[in-house]
């Protein structure tokens, strides 16, 4: 099982390479690791469909509980079984769609990890590994939607999407976290699942919303669904994998796996029910407006992941078997839409369906495909989305409250979907021929395959419906519901409510087709969606963090060395301050100690020192007086038996004044001195520093912390470490890991240096 | 930069660099059990490059450096890094010390180990670190 998780990230590694020996075919070689991890779901499928959970440990860190755990159960192996699935055909078709691109090794190594990383999200079992795999779904898809980066344009939608989803998904950290505190500690989802006491939990309400608010950014609900359509700047196979079977369906996911736990909560079905049946609608609305064949499709994919939510919302059996059915419905036809479109675009040249037509004897493999595919869409008999269609306004009109709001909602969209699926599938093929940019011819086989499989999958399972039941979907459903139900899907329902709603959606959606042009243009009228839609929000919320950012730039990064300094040391006095004041319980001896003559002179000097570098005014006068007081200091480390200290300060100290001297060549004198006003508060400023780095030594001092570490390194430094001079074992053995992370810091500190120098030279050049 | 062109200067130079950069190995080599490691070492080779800047120029530097002091620093990163490797082979965690006493003819005993590799990084990326900015600066200057 963790081979089979990782298997997406060993492949990415492998792909360009790949690619580039293998040449045209290496679409066809790449999908056999997609497919073979297919084939080895498929194996499960006859454990799990008898009601199995199966739960895989492998340990990762186990100090902080965090395991590769995975979870195998009905809706964990649908999804696996949906992505290696669809991931097939989408590595076959994308070799054919973007056919002798030099970026295919790149597109390749990134679908492979956003395929891992999905795969990884719905398997994991450890809640932390979930959100990992979360975050990289995020991630890869933000790399995947850039895909086309010269472009400005498609960087600022990837970025939009990436923004909005990673926000979503820090609500989504915290709100796990408190799961696992609600459920007693647990940190595996099978754990939270079993556990008791959930709902008593005192932060239940933020708890839930800020899942919530994390699955809403990643299934794009309103009002978040703005960045999904704008993910279609993605290159079309993208666009199929990502709104078919994966990264949107992720919060979908992740609400159907939390179902059980949270699902009782009103609070839980009014969000859900709510949210969903607006996106739903929205959803279908902004489908009727679009022309483009991707934007549509991307429309109708937001209104799906609102029913979705919306069925999880109800929670009831019904409304749970219509959900994962709907699930499985969507993917398999909307996978095929989306190829289709991509075959319309890659063989017109155009994305708009307004301008094709008459494709129907030049592509009829695609006309047949997207007929049925369409067919499924709209959810008509005797395709498999339709009885996911029936089962939703079933499920609807069975809902504990709002049952009028939601079937209404339904209706409407099903009548603007079966428009749009009709938009779809005869626009661009009947009518009369209309020029378009390319001569348009059937697209090959590596782009045909998929859709074609899967519209047939759509027809055999409306026809069958109990292939898909027992296999897979009734499996599922007791995993979302929480106990196992017997789940029978079949065409004919009886002549029924939901049948009549229906006949009655088809009826109105096919004369909304007859008038769409008047339609169209009458939608388009209404620009003031545009306007106060949400992605304006969106814009000013940016708009506005980056105000802020200027405006506190301004403030503290104003480019003044001294300021930097004020508001550094300033910090330090009144924070460091404050603690000693407050958690200093016996008072700080001020008294004289003993101390040597000659330890008095060194503190005489350095201090001399100080306050001559303070009031010169020469440079090189502060440089070679700012030499003594580090000098002395490295005395008093030698007097103190730290002679390790006492040469690196020596040695620091001598790079000093080489470094200054270099800099200070390329200084004037100083033109301006400090005006008097300026001069107090500085010294008022060195002097509180300076007074209470005294105060905290003196009160160190008298603190006895019990069993200083000191004593126990010094007696393992020889027998533990080898050495006998301690300063170095602890630096290069017991605490390497800190000396590595220091001198990554200096690293990092030299090559800011370099840099700076390196482009001021190079700017006075030019 | 000529500014100290002395000839007081380059002629102790020559004395003393090679002086100095044995010193450097010597106080590195010796850091476990005496004053000294990696860190101070580094220092003092980079004191010894910079006084031949001082008495010479930037491209005398960096000839006698024997590679650029960027790639230094990222190889001294680099062995740092790796030096906490092996013994996560051994099962050990990252960074555990291993220690392989090695007779040498002529010399005796001689322990080499991890920490010692590390300690070897440590001292690149000093020396890299510093005479990356010295030598851009004084290049600056040029």
């Amino acid at each position: 099982m963790l081979l089979a998780v990782l298997s997406g990230f060993i492949v990415c590694l492998l792909a360009p390479w790949l690619t580039r020996s293998l040449g045209d075919r290496a679409n066809w070689v790449l999908a056999l690791a997609p497919a073979a991890l297919f084939v080895y779901f498929l194996g499960w499928v006859p454990e799990i469909a008898q009601g199995e959970a199966i739960t895989i440990h492998y340990p990762w860190i186990p100090g902080l509980e965090i395991n590769m755990s995975f979870l195998v159960d009905g809706l964990s192996l649908l999804f696996a079984l949906l992505i290696s699935g669809i991931g097939t055909f989408i590595i076959i078709y994308a070799g054919g769609y973007l056919h002798g691109d030099e970026r295919l090794p790149r597109f390749y190594a990134i679908m492979f990890a956003f395929m891992g990383s999905m795969l990884g999200l719905v398997l994991s079992d450890n809640i932390i590994t979930m959100f990992v795999f979360w975050e990289l779904t995020s991630i890869t898809s933000y790399l995947l939607i850039g895909f086309n980066h010269e472009d400005r344009n498609v960087r600022w939608l990837a970025l939009q999407g990436l923004i909005v989803t990673v926000g979503g998904g820090l609500a989504l950290m915290a709100g796990l976290l408190m799961l696992a505190v609600a459920a007693g500690g647990e940190f595996t989802l099978s754990g939270i699942l079993a556990a008791d006491g959930i709902h008593e939990y005192p932060f239940f309400i933020g708890m839930l919303l800020a899942i919530l608010f994390g699955t809403f950014t990643k299934s794009a609900q309103v009002p978040f669904h703005f960045w999904l359509p704008n993910a279609m700047a993605a290159p079309t196979p993208v666009s199929a994998f990502l709104h078919s079977a994966t990264m949107v369906k992720a919060g979908v996911y992740l609400m159907a796996r939390l179902n059980p736990a949270l699902g009782e909560s009103e609070l839980w079905f009014y969000m859900l029910g709510i949210f969903g049946a607006l996106t739903m609608l929205t959803g279908s609305i902004m489908a009727l407006r679009s022309t483009g064949v991707k934007a549509i499709l991307a429309y109708t994919t937001i209104m799906a992941l609102g029913t979705l939510t919306m069925l999880i919302g109800i929670g009831t059996e019904g409304a749970i078997i219509a959900a994962m059915t709907f699930l499985l419905a969507h993917a398999l036809y909307k996978a095929a839409l989306f190829m289709l479109a991509g075959a319309l675009d890659h063989e017109t040249g155009t994305k708009d369906v307004t301008k094709m037509g008459g494709l129907r004897k030049l592509m009829p493999i695609t006309f047949i495909a997207a007929c049925v595919a369409a067919l499924s869409l709209a959810g008509l008999p005797p395709l498999f989305g339709f009885i996911a269609k029936e089962l939703m306004f079933e499920a609807v009109l069975e809902a504990d409250a709002l049952t009028t709001f939601l079937a209404i909602l339904a209706v409407l969209s099903a009548i603007m979907i079966v428009t749009m699926a009709a938009v779809f599938a005869l626009r661009p093929f009947l009518g009369e021929r209309k020029e378009t940019p390319k001569t348009p011819h059937e697209a090959p086989l590596s782009m045909l395959i998929g859709p074609v499989i899967l519209a047939t999958l759509s027809l055999i399972f409306g026809l069958a419906g109990f292939i898909p039941a027992a296999a897979l979907v009734q499996s599922a459903v007791g995993a979302v519901y929480g106990e196992p139900i017997a789940v029978e899907l079949y065409l004919w329902h009886g002549f029924n409510l939901p049948l009549m709603m229906s006949i009655a959606a088809v009826a109105l959606g096919l004369v909304l087709f007859w008038k769409w042009d008047a339609a169209l243009a009458l939608f388009k009228r209404l620009t003031f969606i545009d306007r106060f839609g949400a992605e304006r929000g969106y814009e000013r919320f940016m708009d506005a963090i980056v105000a802020v950012a200027e405006w506190q730039t301004r403030l503290l990064q104003n480019g003044s060395m001294s300021n930097y300094l004020i508001t550094i040391v300033l910090t330090i006095v009144g924070l460091t301050g404050w603690t000693l004041l407050v958690h200093t319980d016996t008072p700080i001896p001020l008294g004289v100690m003993d101390f040597n003559v000659y330890e008095a002179v060194i503190a005489a000097l350095v201090v001399a020192g100080a306050l001559f570098a303070s009031v010169t005014s020469s440079r090189l006068g502060a440089v070679a007086t700012l030499g003594i007081v580090g000098f002395g200091i490295a005395l008093i480390y030698v007097l103190f038996s730290a002679p390790d200290l006492g040469t690196t300060q020596i040695m620091v100290e001598t790079l000093t004044v080489i470094l200054l001297v270099l800099v200070l060549f390329r200084l004037p004198g100083f033109l301006n001195y400090s005006a008097p006003a300026t001069r107090i508060r500085d010294a008022v400023v060195a002097l509180s520093l300076g007074g209470l780095m005294t105060l905290l030594i003196l009160a160190v001092n008298d603190v006895t912390v019990t069993d200083p570490i000191s004593d126990t390194l010094v007696e393992w430094s020889e027998p533990e470490g080898h050495g006998r001079n301690i300063v170095n074992v602890i630096l290069v053995d017991f605490r390497a890991l800190d000396t590595l992370g220091e001198i990554f810091v200096i690293g990092l500190a030299a090559i800011g240096v370099y840099a700076m120098i390196r482009f001021r030279a190079e700017d006075k050049a030019k | 930069m000529n500014a100290m062109d002395s000839l007081i200067l380059r002629t102790a130079t020559r004395f003393l660099l090679p002086l100095l950069l044995i010193f450097s190995l010597f106080v590195l080599l010796r850091g476990h059990d005496e004053p000294g490691g990696g860190f101070i070492a580094g220092l003092i080779a980079a004191v010894a490059f910079s006084l031949y800047l001082f008495a010479f120029d930037a491209s005398g530097t960096r000839k006698l450096m024997w590679m650029d002091p960027r790639p230094m620093l990222g190889w001294g990163l680099f062995i740092a890094t790796l030096s906490g490797l092996p013994a996560l082979f051994q099962g050990k965690a990252f960074f555990a010390a291993l220690w392989w006493p090695v007779h040498v003819p002529g010399i005796g005993s001689v322990t080499l180990s991890t920490p010692l590799v590390f300690d070897i990084g440590v001292y690149m990326v000093v020396i890299g670190s510093v005479m990356a900015i010295v030598l851009a600066l004084a290049e600056a200057e040029e």
